[in-house]
């Protein structure tokens, strides 16, 4: 029960900050991989001895073959198998569990004996002739045990921290530890009263949330300035907190995020994702439950405590509303600045759209918001679970080999044909639907598998209690419990997608620059022999390219989400949670992997190269500035989505007047009119800029602005690109 | 319908007017600056631009050009004769790496407002608009009155960046639609003015009263070129120029720091005749901006 040095709140998953546990019985750290995560350079996690011992004489030989990521891949047919090793997709759930929810406004109105109450009741009402009256009695005992071990845990803190406070000499933290104690007696017991109670009620569930399995995302307060400006509100005007103590203490629960940081992964799998920190999203603005500008104090504070902290967790999203002040997003884009890109800016009108279409109601649309990435739901009351990556450009690789997948030689997919044979863009376009509903198809058997597996062997009662309306079914988040359930498939490598198809239309079916027999050849040949080809096929100026606001590859890249997504929704709802089937469009790191794995693609790309990383264009590509891209990929319909990941790189001369960053604010009001769903901003650095220098070939689309214009960095001559870096070297000052 | 010729369309442009901006960067000028920025903007034909370190010598462009213009020495330094090329742009559009650059698009007035209205909704959110840069735009009136025209019939700002070196009549006729002019004042000096912009400067000034006395907005640029523009004779003679005018309608000047251009005027074949290429002082910026304020005038350093 370690307490940390001038700390305000208290709770922690580990003995100690940083720490982190493991969780064998959803995947088994090898003694190989305690070793490795000892001993990396990069990141290390610290194994002691103990531990290590520990896992070589009990926890392995105990778990392996029990874990759920064992059982999982012995129950998943063979042709998952393949794909998944082919890299046609990952799999989510193979080392962590579902997770990907926010908390929503009962954390903060309800106390845990208000919900033992509310089981208790339920289990009064359950009628014993009900044939699932065993399974939701079974339920609701566990979430009545996990109800108590938070209480006991306040309780334990409680007890430490009076007994820390007799013993302190400093007479103010002394005083700090007894309002802590008083406060742990309080909370989770009963509703939090004050905006310290609420703080420390919320990170007392977040523990407990964490520690029961190691649900993906972690966890979040979702909406904070909507949670907690009531409670701000009430101290202030009771003069119980001043302005500076809130931050003081907002600062302390980003220390709490901050401290705690994910599992590792076992295996090999690190590249797949570098998940080694935890994706808590709190969100700022957007929308009151009454529709009304939920912009408030607070959405300003914590802005402030985000530039302040400048922490790697948690995130912090900006939720923007039509009915948001200009003021919110100008003081959201100071934050933003060279080597600092954080906070995301988010379409909440836009996320709105899509919670009413998948039904929920007005009110859940306007109380939801965005966790993880990108990812829209509606918070508190939504089991919203991503279910993996999906690799677009690998599947048009294995169509363009008639079904086989040539790094390995295994046939994988469908025989849809030998390309050379097409007469037309719409026959490819046809063999790769086909395809990607081939290996959609196991995807979701798959996934209807894995759902069932953590259903039966994996319920979440601690989680249950938070997420309405669990308890209120007696069932479990994990067993389709929440109000409502969603499964989400990732889609990745729309530029590459978008760009390799339109290349293929515009040069071997429309320009007929070259025949399909020429194009396949210098695919299976890297180039090698082909260089011309490829520098035509990646020239922007030479080849239609995604980003450009090109209507020719624009309505590619629109047609590809339109039917992926409309394919993804035709399957019927999970068998357990009645989930419905969504599409999401984002690939944290994966685009890396999926490269990896993929040969080189008709865009240009080379064999082994990294994918297009969220709905970005192909790197390098977009050459017509930030509003052509905007454009470009406001063209596809997001609203039929939960969300798609936009990153753009700007240089730091955008930020640096407050008229500047007015255009800004007005720009990133546009994208989200135009119907965009998110935008990140990386301010170019002096080193990215030095990188350049280096690697001129890759930042083709670098654009600077050198005095009265603006040009390609890399065009420029060397002395003002010393000048320039020495500017934004001056700028980061 | 009257056609144009343009070299590049900037969007998202935060310097070139207010709010956000779609710049049309026009074809052709009458000027010959020594230190011009756009130099790919001077000649209203077509030009190639040649970028050295792009070309893998594949002799595409050799064998493609059918004047023969054309050729690598034994070093494989490229040579274009630009007497002989006519700016057909069959070099560049086969030069698989873009070494090669064709600079000049003919585009008709509707195709450049299809191009202007898929920024419209940028322009709204911020009250920006259309700026018509160059080059000279007063160069091709005809065009620009029509496009601006157009602009207007769809409430668009339209702003127009000009040296002020061009018959006072085609002013006048675009006047109607112009919402703001960005206009240069370089060398106050008539022989200087000739020596460093091939053109001399006193129907610049003339201009400058008419848009006054009409009351139009006018934002002036100041390009500080260090040794040329930067003289103290040359700041106090335009000091004391604008002193004897109505300052009403003109909303601020803005000082453009040189930069060397050199390697762009080499890719042209242009020559570069400057010979200083280092930017002005933050002093010299510091007291041409003291001069200028004391007109009452708001100066920016940047623009």
């Amino acid at each position: 029960m370690p307490v940390e040095d001038g700390q305000l709140i208290v709770g922690l998953r580990g003995t100690g900050v940083k720490e982190v546990p493991t969780y064998p019985e959803i995947c088994v750290h090898s003694m190989q991989d305690l070793e490795i995560l000892n001993s990396r350079q990069n990141m290390p996690y610290k194994v002691d001895e103990e531990t290590k011992e520990l896992y070589e004489k009990e926890i392995i030989p105990f778990w392996k073959g029990q874990a759920m990521r064992d059982i999982i891949f012995e129950n998943l047919p063979q042709e998952w198998i393949d794909c998944y090793e082919a890299g046609i997709w990952t799999e989510f759930m193979e080392q962590r569990a579902p997770g990907h929810t926010a908390g929503g406004e009962r954390i903060f109105k309800i106390g845990v004996l208000d919900i033992k109450e509310e089981i208790r009741k339920k289990m009064e009402e359950l009628d014993p002739s009900d044939p699932d009256y065993y399974e939701k009695m079974e339920e609701l005992k566990a979430m009545d045990i996990a109800a108590d071990a938070i209480l006991i845990y306040a309780q334990r803190y409680a007890e430490k921290l009076e007994k820390m406070a007799e013993e302190e000499t400093d007479p103010k933290r002394k005083e700090e530890l007894k309002q802590m104690a008083e406060i742990c007696k309080w909370v989770p017991a009963h509703p939090p009263r004050t905006f310290w109670e609420a703080l420390q009620h919320y990170w007392f569930i977040h523990v407990g949330v964490t520690y029961e399995t190691n649900p993906w995302d972690s966890f979040n307060p979702g909406r904070i300035d909507q949670h907690l400006y009531p409670f701000y509100k009430k101290d202030i005007e009771e003069s119980k907190l001043t302005r500076e103590k809130a931050k003081e203490l907002l600062q302390c629960f980003w220390l709490k995020f901050n401290n705690q940081p994910a599992v590792p992964k076992v295996g090999v799998t690190a590249e797949e994702s570098f998940t080694y920190n935890d994706f808590s999203k709190l969100n700022v603005g957007g929308l009151k439950e009454d529709g009304s500008d939920g912009v408030n104090e607070l959405s300003y504070l914590i802005l402030e405590v985000l530039g302040e902290m400048r922490t790697l967790q948690p995130n912090t999203a900006v939720l923007v509303s039509e009915k948001n002040p200009d003021r919110f997003l100008i003081e959201a884009l100071k934050v933003v600045g060279p080597g600092f890109g954080e906070p995301p800016f988010f379409n909440f009108d836009g996320v709105i759209v899509k919670m009413l279409r998948q039904g929920k109601s007005l009110e859940d649309a306007r109380t939801s918001g965005v966790s993880g990435c990108v990812e829209s739901g509606a918070f508190g009351k939504e089991a919203y679970i991503l279910t993996g990556y999906f690799n677009l450009p690998k599947i048009l690789e294995i169509t363009l080999n008639n079904g086989v997948d040539p790094r390995t030689g295994k046939k994988i997919g469908l025989e849809t044909g030998d390309p050379r044979n097409f007469k037309s863009f719409e026959e490819l376009w046809e063999a790769f639907m086909k395809q990607v509903k081939h290996f959609m198809d196991i995807k979701m058997k798959g996934n209807d598998i894995i759902e069932t597996l953590y259903a039966k062997y994996l319920p979440v009662p601690f989680m249950s209690l938070w997420i309405e309306d669990c308890v209120k079914n007696a069932k479990d988040y994990n067993c389709g419990g929440a109000r409502y359930n969603t499964q989400y498939i990732q889609v990745v490598g729309l530029g590459t997608i978008a760009d390799s198809l339109a290349a293929i239309k515009y040069h071997i079916f429309d320009k007929k620059t070259f025949t399909m027999e020429e194009l396949l050849e210098a695919l299976k040949n890297n180039w090698k022999g082909y260089e011309l080809m490829r520098e035509i096929l990646r020239n922007p100026e030479k080849t239609p390219k995604f980003g450009n606001d090109d209507d020719y590859v624009d309505e590619i890249a629109k047609r590809v989400v339109d039917e992926v997504v409309k394919l993804i929704e035709s399957y019927p709802p999970s068998p357990v949670r009645k989930a419905s089937r969504r599409a999401y469009f984002l690939p944290t790191t994966v685009h890396v992997y999926f490269g990896k794995v993929t040969g080189a693609t008709p865009d240009g790309r080379e064999a082994g190269f990294p994918v297009s990383e969220g709905v970005s264009p192909v790197q390098g590509m977009d050459r017509r500035g930030i509003a052509a891209v905007f454009r470009s990929v406001a063209k596809c319909d997001w609203d039929k989505t939960g969300g798609a990941l936009l990153n753009q790189k700007l240089t730091p001369d955008l930020f640096d007047s407050e008229e500047n960053i007015k255009k800004l604010a007005q720009l990133i009001r546009t994208f989200f009119r135009l119907g965009g769903h998110h935008v990140q901003f990386n301010v170019i650095s002096a080193e990215l800029l030095r990188e350049a220098q280096r690697r001129p070939q890759d930042f083709q689309d670098l654009m600077v602005r050198v005095a009265g214009y603006s040009d390609y960095f890399v065009n420029l001559p060397k002395g003002l690109q010393e000048e320039i870096i020495r500017r934004t070297e001056h700028k980061e000052l | 319908m009257v056609k144009g010729i343009i070299f590049d369309i900037k969007r998202y442009a935060i310097h070139d007017g207010p709010g956000i901006r779609t710049t049309i960067f026009m074809k052709g000028c009458p000027l010959r600056c020594w230190w011009c920025h756009n130099p790919e903007g001077i000649s209203p034909k077509p030009d190639i631009m040649y970028f050295s370190f792009k070309c893998i010598h594949c002799h595409t462009c050799v064998k493609a050009c059918p004047e023969n213009a054309v050729s690598f020495d034994e070093n494989e330094t490229q040579h274009i004769d630009r007497e002989e090329c006519t700016g057909c742009g069959i070099c560049a559009e086969l030069c698989p790496t873009n070494a090669l650059r064709l600079v000049g698009k003919v585009v008709t007035v509707d195709e450049l407002i299809r191009e202007i209205e898929k920024d419209i909704k940028f322009h709204d959110s911020s009250n920006g608009g259309v700026t018509f840069s160059g080059g000279e735009p007063l160069f091709q009136p005809e065009f620009l009155e029509d496009i601006l025209k157009e602009c207007k019939k769809r409430y668009i700002h339209t702003t127009v960046d000009t040296s002020g070196y061009a018959p006072t009549r085609i002013l006048e006729k675009i006047l109607p639609y112009t919402d703001l002019f960005l206009y240069d004042l370089k060398l106050f000096d008539e022989k200087e003015h000739i020596k460093y912009t091939g053109v001399p400067n006193e129907l610049i000034k003339k201009n400058l009263i008419f848009l006054v006395e009409k009351k139009a907005n006018v934002i002036l640029r100041f390009p500080v070129i260090p040794g040329i523009t930067d003289t103290e004779w040359n700041v106090k003679g335009w000091a004391r120029f604008l002193s004897e005018l109505d300052l009403s309608s003109i909303q601020e000047i803005d000082l453009l720091p040189y930069h060397d251009v050199g390697e762009k005027f080499n890719r042209l074949g242009r020559e570069y005749k400057m010979e200083v290429h280092h930017a002005p002082s933050d002093e010299t910026l510091k007291w041409i901006k003291e001069e200028f304020k004391g007109l009452g005038l708001q100066v920016k350093i940047g623009g």
